[in-house]
Formats: structure tokens, C-alpha cells, sequence
């Protein structure tokens, strides 16, 4: 049996997507910007999509640019936040230790700027509060930026509280809403999201495009000079068919929203109850604020890569925030920010679900996955110390 | 790919995986923190190698490299183990990618540090046969250039 279990990574284009797509990548091939019908064509499918992106999160079309993807809405966001606060002398922003790293590497280029940055603590759960983004606002804080579900744990963050006090305290406030996105209730106005990324390609859009909501008045910083393309806050021919397609996506899960959260997080849920039968296993993340599709867990004494490349021979596709993985010798910032021991974090397995995976391939994953476990442990030298009693357990 | 079909094929069949109660050699390498840990157990008769296991947490590569490892030295005279590197190992699983070759080295630790376990309790000097002094000054050598070299890569 083939399971796809890897939806935080990517997902499988909708057939929607797929149709809003063709077009523009067939006869409907005209440079938006050009004047004559063609151009004009693709023109009207730019601003169709405008209108119905901006429907799905509450805000007006001119408050959207299409980017090629959340990483650089990420970069833009917070790049032109510091450039704002800059000019009127605040330099201090303040985010979370788990973000993705298209937050945690911009921040850390904007420090060698000489910005100062407080990365707030998670805790085990991997969730912060509002109170806690409310006391470390300082008079010079330009930006807060906190996502609103973690790409690895899942764990949902109380953005609208958190925009609150953005708000009142006159802060700029950017959420990376990439895994949330089509999964999760978005309304920035209600919400008091400022700023706001995300991603096509993780609500079966497709891949290399994605878009970056502003708040009519803040202006952005360009990336990318050029062209007066996206009011000249992004140059560069417009990806008409992804963007097409983004939008047709969008629309479709934000309208099937409530239920596919509610079969998917059944299946999630039933996941979650199996694996934890996995004697020395833990689930990282909050059991109940959690994305309905993400399932991760921590087994004590194997490797996440081992783990990945034997399930992949049962036809399982899955992730991990083992360093193997990520070709970096250290093992997941999100894993060690919620207190994970460094050892503990490399024997981690993440299974992110959607709408299309099935309650039978539920049952196989628990069917496979604790043989793979049992399999592992069989030839680990820290399984064996641990069970002849030479190391203590750290799960227990 | 990732790997090479030979390390897939080492870490899906690994070779030698287990044990040895009596054994007359153990050795282990790396730490939990860095993510691999491998041990290595030797039977040595006459100054060959009779029989040798591992057990090994880590990656894919890891399992691997223990497995190739643990196959290059089996039947082999001791001397001629000592002489095993981590290239040889890497070499022999049709390479490791870059970020990957310091489960060579572990493996190659391993056995030395197995090699060296069995010497001492023999009671014989462990420099004299292997010139251990020289070896162990190249292997953390090798690591660094490892590490400088994915730095690099990373960059």
C-alpha cells in the first residue's frame, strides 16, 4: 500500500487547481501587462484572482502581492516591517524560537543590521501566549512575528489574541500562516493581522507561488527591482497560471474548511492514539491546539532517517526532524525550542494527513510503523543500554 | 537518490547486526547528542578475525557504514584491520554524500576502538602494533575536514 503521509511538505494538486491552471499555460498566454486582448486576458485572470484570494482572508485585492512562494512573502513581510521601524528609529522585533527559517534567517540578517531580536519561548506545548508577546513589547519594537501553526508540531498559536495587543500597542504584527492556510479559519480584520504569508502548494495549489498580505498603508520593501509589476512592489512577469491556480485552491478548501478539519482530525486523532501505544514514545506538540492533519512523535533510541528510509520501503512517505534529513548535523530547531534533548529529536517522525488519505491506510501506517520501531531498537546500542537499565529513559 | 544502491542495499540487509557475549574486542563511537552511536564487537583467534558484529543508532549512512565495515575486517588479520579508514569504508559503499562521510569515520573509530579494547585485554601494547598514536591524532583531523568541508558546501 502507498501512503502519502508528507502534507506539511507538499500536497497533491486539486483537480480545481489543475483545471484554473491550464489556460493560462495554453491559449490564455498573454503578458498581463501588455495592452492588446491577449495581454488583457491575462490580465482579467490576475485580478479575478486578487478578488477571490482576498474573499478567502477578509481583506481588499489591492492588499495582496503574489509571490513566488511563503519564504519570500516571509522575507518581504518582515524585510519591509524593519525598513518602516527603522526610519522612525525602533529597531527590536520580536518572534518565536520555532518559526521556519525563512523568518528565523531573515531576522538574523536583519541582526547583523544591528536589530535587535527576542525569540520567545514555546514551551512544551509549542504554543506562546498572547501576555507573554504583550510583555516583551518594548518602546522600540517595530514588528512581532509569530506563525500560526508550526510546520513540524503543529501547534496552533492564539494569533488573534496576539494581534490584539499588536494592535493596541500600535505594533506591526506578521503571521507565516503557510501550514495554516487553507486549513485554518483566516480573517485578517478580525484577527488584527497586519502582515501575512502563505503558501499555495500546502492547500493543493501548486508549487512557486504563494502570496503576501499587507495592510493597505504599509509599505513594502521590493526584493526583487524591476518592472511595476504587483504596484511595483514585486517586479517580474506575473506567474498567471500558478497564481490562477492558487486562488481556484484557495477558494476550495477555504469552502470545505470545517469539514476537512473534521475528517482529517479524526484520522489524526486515531493516529495519535496508535502510535502512543509505542512503548517510550511521545507526541510533540499540543494535543488539542493542533493542526487536524499533523501527527508528531519522538521514539526513544532510533534514528528519524532509518525510520524515514524503511517506511519509505513500505510505500510510507513521511518526514522528520532528524539532522539527517536536513542535511545539517543538528537536529530540529522546533523539537530542541520545545525541550527536546538533542537525542531525543533525532528520533522523531512527523505523518502530516489531508482530506484524501483513507482510514485504511490509518490502520497500515499502525500496522508498519511499530515493526519499523521494534526493528531499530532491535539494533541500537542506546535501546540496549536503556533496556539492560545502563541509561535511564528519558521518555517514559 | 540519496544514496548509493550499495548503501541501500547495506542498510536494508545490514550485515553482521548483533552481539557478541564473549566477545574479545568491543568498541563504540560517537554520542547520542550528534545522532550515531555505533559498537563493535570482535572475536579474534590467532590474530585473525573470526567474527564481528554491530549494533548501531543513526542514519541510513551509519547502518551502512557499519555494515561495510564490520564486512571488510571479517576473516581479516588484526594488523590488517588496523589499517582500515574511512575512506576504504566509503569507497567500498560506492560513497557517501559530503554531509555523510563522518558515519564513515565513526565506523572506522569503532573498530579501532574495538581493536584496542581486544589489545589491552591481551595486556599488549596497543602503539606497538598499530601506531596508535599517529592514528588517533588523524582521525579527529579528519573530522574537522569533514566539517570544514560541508561548511563550505553549506555556504
Amino acid at each position: 500500500m502507498n501512503v502519502y503521509a508528507d502534507n506539511a511538505a507538499t500536497t497533491k494538486m486539486s483537480r480545481t487547481a489543475i483545471n484554473a491552471m491550464l489556460p493560462y499555460l495554453d491559449e490564455c498566454y498573454g503578458n498581463p501587462s501588455s495592452l492588446y486582448w491577449l495581454g488583457q486576458q491575462a490580465a482579467e485572470a490576475l485580478q479575478n484572482a486578487r478578488e477571490k484570494a482576498a474573499r478567502c482572508l477578509g481583506c481588499e485585492p489591492g492588499e495582496i502581492t503574489f509571490t513566488s512562494g511563503g519564504s519570500e512573502a516571509d522575507n518581504q513581510a518582515i524585510t519591509s516591517a524593519a525598513a518602516l521601524g527603522e526610519k522612525k528609529g525602533k529597531k527590536h522585533i520580536i518572534s518565536t524560537a520555532f518559526e521556519h527559517h525563512a523568518v528565523l534567517h531573515t531576522l538574523k540578517k536583519l541582526q547583523k543590521q544591528g536589530f535587535d531580536v527576542t525569540l520567545l519561548d514555546v514551551h512544551k506545548n509549542g504554543i506562546v501566549s498572547a501576555g507573554e508577546v504583550e510583555a516583551a513589547i518594548r518602546p522600540d519594537t517595530c514588528l512581532v512575528t509569530v506563525m500560526y501553526a508550526n510546520n513540524e508540531i503543529g501547534s496552533i498559536e492564539p494569533i488573534a489574541e496576539i494581534g490584539r495587543v499588536c494592535r493596541r500597542k500600535g505594533v506591526l504584527f506578521h503571521t507565516d500562516a503557510v501550514q495554516a492556510a487553507g486549513h485554518l479559519p483566516i480573517d485578517v480584520k478580525l484577527q488584527n493581522i497586519d502582515m501575512l504569508s502563505l503558501s499555495a502548494h500546502k492547500f493543493h495549489g501548486p508549487k512557486g507561488v504563494g502570496l503576501l498580505y499587507a495592510r493597505k498603508g504599509i509599505a513594502l520593501t521590493s526584493l526583487i527591482e524591476g518592472g511595476a509589476q504587483e504596484r511595483g512592489k514585486r517586479a517580474g512577469t506575473e506567474n498567471i497560471a500558478g497564481i490562477a491556480a492558487m486562488a481556484a485552491a484557495l477558494e476550495e478548501s477555504t469552502a470545505h474548511l470545517e469539514e476537512n478539519a473534521r475528517s482529517v482530525s479524526a484520522l489524526r486523532d486515531r493516529l495519535i492514539e496508535g502510535l502512543s501505544g509505542i512503548p517510550h514514545s511521545i507526541l510533540n506538540g499540543d494535543r488539542t491546539q493542533r493542526l487536524p492533519g499533523n501527527v508528531n512523535f519522538c521514539f526513544e533510541g532510533i534514528d528519524g532517517e532509518s525510520l524515514l528510509l524503511l517506511l519509505d520501503q513500505q510505500g510510507i512517505c513521511a518526514s522528520s526532524g532528524s539532522a539527517c534529513t536536513s542535511g545539517s548535523l543538528e537536529p530540529s530547531h522546533v523539537l530542541l525550542a520545545i525541550g527536546r534533548p538533542p537525542e531525543i529529536a533525532h528520533g522523531s517522525l512527523r505523518l502530516s494527513l489531508c482530506e484524501w488519505n483513507t482510514p485504511e491506510q490509518i490502520d497500515y501506517m499502525l500496522e508498519q510503523i511499530p515493526q519499523v520501531v521494534t526493528y531499530l531498537r532491535g539494533m541500537s546500542p542506546v535501546w540496549r543500554d536503556l533496556q539492560e537499565g545502563k541509561k535511564h529513559y528519558v521518555i517514559q | 537518490m540519496l544514496y548509493s544502491e550499495t548503501v541501500m542495499d547495506h542498510f536494508t540487509h545490514p550485515r553482521n547486526v548483533g552481539v557478541i557475549e564473549d566477545a574479545d574486542g568491543v568498541g563504540e563511537a560517537g554520542n547520542p547528542v550528534c545522532g550515531d552511536i555505533m559498537k563493535i564487537y570482535l572475536k579474534v583467534k590467532d590474530d585473525v578475525i573470526t567474527d564481528v558484529k554491530f549494533i548501531t543508532f543513526g542514519c541510513g549512512s551509519a547502518i551502512a557504514s557499519s555494515s561495510m565495515a564490520t564486512e571488510l575486517i571479517k576473516g581479516k588479520p588484526v594488523s590488517e584491520a588496523l589499517k582500515l579508514t574511512n575512506k576504504a569504508v566509503a569507497e567500498a559503499l560506492d560513497g557517501l554524500p559530503a554531509y555523510k562521510m563522518h558515519c564513515s569515520v565513526l565506523a572506522e573509530e569503532a573498530i579501532r576502538a574495538a581493536l584496542k579494547d581486544y589489545y589491552e585485554k591481551k595486556g599488549l601494547p596497543f602503539d606497538e602494533a598499530g601506531s596508535l598514536a599517529t592514528q588517533a591524532a588523524t582521525v579527529p583531523a579528519a573530522e574537522d575536514k569533514i566539517k570544514k568541508e560541508n561548511q563550505t558546501q553549506a555556504e
